[in-house]
């Protein structure tokens, strides 16, 4: 191993070493305050390790990692995610009794398998890293003590993650007899050199996709995610909806350009279907939901579904449109998600959680910034211009007229038409007169970690809405992996 | 740089009534009506800085006043381009004019957080002016949006008893129709890039592009939707009696008065000069929806017995000339369109401002609960009276010259449904009359302390009266300025004209 390869690995172990600095620290005192400043350095040392890595990539780091400014670029803004959240943790968790320090250990391990995922180009460190993210998310689930809810929501987490690694081995296991290959590319290679679809790789790709499609939770694979979200605490469903299902997303990118899987056109469908159920399932349930994060977990639903298409396009159109498309999508729904579920964490108190509808009532007139805020984060996820939100719906049009997928788009449309329809709902609650006996939530100077947080959130969300030329940019120049 | 001014101007002025609540709780307004008098003045820098026609920019052809081009995301080549022609000048002056009427019969009727009401009012406006404006497509979609949301706001939060129904079904209508014509935008930016191998939102590069028949159909149809639901015509049309009916008054005179004439605008913009050949293939069924629109709803007006509602209806009926105008696609026809949408919505305008007046009195909509008022109301009865014989076409006020050429117009391309629609000249008297006779004479039924105008109402009003006057007396003024732009637009899609 070469000094290149060591400094494109810098951000990965500067990450592990922070996970086990944060450890000695908590095993040292415990003090909440220090050890979300440790975390906090942690992940912002790592973000410099980027820009040290940055130079040295396109790189094969290990016989197992591959980085390249894709890699880093995500890994760049899976960190700032989970650097959002930690702000998020910071002011929902320092009330609440018991002992909250190990949460950011596990934040920081989560990250690190997130971050590892995006890196993988084989099989072996797919399965690592989708597995620390997803053992670390069972314990952040759970997280709260003495509570039913996040334990039944970690519990069916548990089982169901499982279920699906199990997919995704038998899947792998199916190709590699096939193939003999672990590695993506070698993969593509053998499939670049077939004639005829050979059904048992297709398969296994098939159970990847399952398994992938638990940890997106697309339709029909999507049932334990409004348990899991309602149950989660609120900034660790924002964790989940955006790390993990981002990590998640970009492998299974890398995976179906770099093993060059597009070929097989009964997969297409596939993912067609899944695609369309997923938007209308979604949108549909969401109609239905007194509950904001129930009602987001199924809007999350439909907006992988929305993202699906762009990534079905990925088979006709230029790679490098598809991953920018995919790319400012996600950017979009990264901001939104954090965003939404942070309003539902900063309004929530260490008795309940603000996530029935009713918690809303004037919340325009009691708390006229937290609702400007979260009316642009709706609005964003509606897809409204002004908003970042519009622009990424702009970019899955733009590659879905590309790649002439005419049945799709049409169900864009009809699910962002029922989409506006609860997202509205929300926003009219809020507008009603405030009633007296309605719950305050945490006051905003209590809490000005997470009140900058949204606030740079939201400014953002304007900001890359209104004029996303940086954002467009900075994509198009890491689209080509 | 003026036209960006005019934009920006209410934006900023929007902003600036919404957080002077704080200083007092009425500043808002008086910002509101601030900012619209600056438009004023721009607008009249504007149009005296160019009378004399001239080139205002290389690509642009002499009927264009004036030209702002910006790059914005040149990822995509789209830019934040402005152009001003006759059109534009007339719609923009109607806007600010209704902009004034919206405040001032907003001005008692809103007493709680104004200072949010005039931010969106303005919004509103600023939406409006952005689509006639915006040549480029892109900018064209944002402002198209940007005008829906502040009116969904003006509706859920300040309007009348069913309002949160007819706010959601306002925004779903014209945003999923809204992203049709995105749709078309994109295919329509993708088809050019093949062709020419760069990204252009540009109207005026748009327009060189040969498309395809059968996709032309498709596009032009997505446009096409976009437009008319928010004109409306039927079968879109039903959005528009809830949301009119619902919202404050000043929501209503904006609606009725410039936000239905941004589909007009569209239509005669961008749907004919960009798919000229698929929309001539189109015509005759356009004239259709464009007639049955104007009995349908002449036919429905008549059936209501809520005075907003009722007017509702009119407008609906009013603006299928529009369709059957734009779609014969003649000089003559196409001057009607713009004198009748100027005159409808004064008329449309000052109907609404009545009906918000009444009810601010009555706290009732139903014209059952109305009658006698020549007795108590003397000069908002005749004000009453005027405007609904306006509205029914009657020669020497704006309406009847509109309508008039609309008709002559489209005469000429087909006889059949031309003669068809004249049967509204019946129809219009009926619930114009109906209307008349309910609420202005017949037994006083309501013996409440009634109060006749106040000066700010009997001038706003007096304003509109002199204005369709003065369009129904000496229409050539108007017609002057529209002429060029009208004339460079059918020289350019000679592939419509029959």
């Amino acid at each position: 191993m070469d000094i290149n390869q060591l400094l494109a690995l810098a951000p990965i172990m500067t990450l592990a070493t922070a996970s086990l600095a944060l450890m000695l620290s908590i095993a040292g005192k415990r003090n909440f305050v220090f050890v979300c400043s440790v975390g906090a350095g942690g992940i912002l040392l790592t973000l410099f390790a980027l820009t040290i890595a940055w130079p040295k990539t396109p790189l094969q780091a290990t016989l197992l990692i591959r980085v390249d400014h894709y890699a880093l670029s995500f890994m760049a803004l899976l960190l700032l995610a989970g650097l959002a959240v930690l702000g998020l943790c910071y002011d929902y968790f320092k009330d609440r009794a018991g002992q909250n320090e190990e949460l950011l250990l596990l934040l920081l391990t989560a990250l690190l398998g997130a971050s590892v995922l995006v890196v993988s180009s084989h099989f072996a460190t797919f399965l690592m890293g989708i597995e620390t993210l997803s053992i670390s998310l069972f314990v952040l689930i759970g997280y709260p003590l003495k509570q039913p809810r996040p334990l039944e929501a970690a519990i069916k987490y548990l089982i169901l993650s499982g279920v699906s690694s199990a997919f995704l081995l038998m899947g792998m296991a199916l190709i590699y007899a096939q193939c003999g290959e672990l590695y993506f590319s070698g993969i593509g290679h053998f499939i670049a050199n077939q004639t005829a679809i050979n059904t048992l790789v297709l398969s296994g790709i098939i159970l990847i996709v399952a398994g992938l499609g638990f940890k997106l939770s697309l339709v029909p694979f999507h049932l334990w995610t409004p348990d899991v979200y309602e149950g989660a605490p609120a900034p660790i469903t924002a964790f989940i909806a955006t790390v993990s299902k981002g990590a998640v997303f970009v492998l299974l990118l890398r995976f179906f350009i770099s093993a060059d899987s597009f070929v097989y056109a009964p997969l297409l469908n596939i993912f067609s279907i899944i695609a369309v159920l997923s938007i209308l399932a979604g949108n549909l349930l969401a109609l239905l939901q007194n509950n904001v994060k129930r009602l987001l977990a199924y809007s999350a639903i439909a907006h992988i579904g929305y993202l699906l298409v762009a990534f079905i396009a990925g088979n006709s159109i230029a790679p490098h449109l598809a991953i920018e498309s995919v790319s400012f999508y996600l950017v979009a729904y990264f901001i939104t998600t954090i965003g939404a579920f942070g309003v539902v964490s900063l309004l929530s108190t260490a008795q309940t959680e603000a996530d029935d509808l009713y918690f809303y009532r004037g919340l325009f007139w009691r708390q006229p910034g937290l609702a400007g805020i979260f009316t642009l984060m709706l609005l964003s996820l509606a897809g409204i211009p002004l908003t970042v939100g519009f622009i990424g719906k702009f970019y899955i049009f733009t590659s879905g007229a590309e790649g002439r997928l005419w049945g799709l788009l049409a169900t864009v449309i009809i699910g962002s038409g029922l989409g506006l329809y609860y997202y509205l709902r929300i926003i009219v609650v809020m507008s009603m007169p405030a009633q007296e006996t309605a719950i305050e939530g945490k006051q905003p100077d209590r809490a000005w970690i997470s009140t900058t947080t949204l606030s740079v959130l939201a400014m953002l969300l304007v900001w890359f809405g209104i004029y996303p030329d940086f954002l467009v940019n900075l994509i198009h120049s890491v689209a080509y992996m | 740089m003026i036209m960006a001014a005019l934009i920006a101007v209410l934006i900023l002025g929007g902003f600036s009534a919404w957080f002077s609540e704080q200083s007092h709780a009425d500043a808002p307004r008086w910002v509101a009506l601030i900012t619209l008098i600056i438009e004023t003045l721009l607008l009249v820098a504007q149009y005296t800085g160019t009378e004399h026609l001239e080139i205002v920019a290389a690509h642009l052809s002499q009927t264009w006043l004036a030209d702002f081009n910006q790059p914005w995301i040149p990822r995509f080549g789209i830019r934040f381009h402005l152009a001003l022609d006759g059109l534009s000048l007339l719609l923009i002056a109607l806007t600010i004019l209704l902009g004034f009427m919206a405040v001032s019969s907003s001005w008692t009727e809103i007493n709680n957080r104004q200072g949010f009401f005039f931010f969106n009012l303005l919004l509103c406006l600023a939406g409006v002016s952005g689509v006639f404006l915006a040549v480029d497509l892109f900018l064209l979609f944002f402002f198209w949006e940007l005008m829906i949301l502040p009116m969904y706001f003006l509706i859920s939060i300040w309007g009348h008893e069913n309002r949160t129904y007819a706010a959601i079904k306002f925004f779903i209508f014209t945003q999923v129709s809204g992203l049709l014509m995105l749709l078309a935008i994109v295919v329509l930016v993708l088809i050019n890039h093949h062709q020419t191998g760069v990204y252009s939102f540009d109207y005026f590069i748009l327009q060189n592009t040969e498309i395809p028949a059968d996709v032309a159909f498709w596009l032009m149809l997505g446009f096409f939707i976009a437009f008319t639901v928010k004109l409306p015509a039927v079968p879109f049309h039903t959005w528009l009696p809830d949301a009119h009916t619902q919202a404050p008054t000043g929501g209503s005179v904006i609606l009725a008065g410039i936000m239905l004439k941004t589909g007009a605008y569209g239509l005669l913009r961008f749907v004919i000069p960009l798919f000229p050949e698929a929309a001539h293939q189109f015509a005759p069924i356009a004239m259709t929806i464009g007639t049955i629109s104007v009995l349908y709803a002449a036919m429905m007006a008549f059936a209501q017995s809520d005075i907003k509602r009722l007017i509702a209806y009119t407008s609906v009926s009013h603006m299928g000339f529009i369709l059957l105008g734009v779609f014969s696609w003649n000089l003559l026809a196409l001057q009607g369109v713009v004198i009748t949408l100027l005159a409808h919505g004064i008329s449309a305008a000052a109907l609404f401002m009545i009906a918000g007046a009444l009810q601010e009195r009555l706290h009732t909509r139903e014209m059952a609960d109305m009658g006698g008022f020549w007795a108590v109301l003397p000069r908002l009865s005749a004000l009453t009276l005027l405007f609904a014989i306006a509205s029914l076409g009657l020669p020497g006020l704006g309406n009847f010259i509109g309508e008039f050429l609309v008709l002559l117009g489209a005469f000429k391309i087909n006889v059949l449904l031309t003669s068809v629609t004249a049967l509204v000249l019946i129809l219009a008297p009926v619930y114009s009359l109906f209307m008349v006779q309910k609420t202005l004479h017949g037994r006083l039924l309501n013996q409440s302390t009634l109060f006749d105008g106040n000066p700010r109402e009997l001038v706003s009003l007096s304003l509109l009266v002199l204005a369709t006057v003065w369009l129904g007396l000496s229409p050539g003024t108007v017609l002057d300025i529209a002429a060029p732009a009208l004339k460079q637009e059918i020289q350019l899609s000679a592939a419509m004209a029959p």
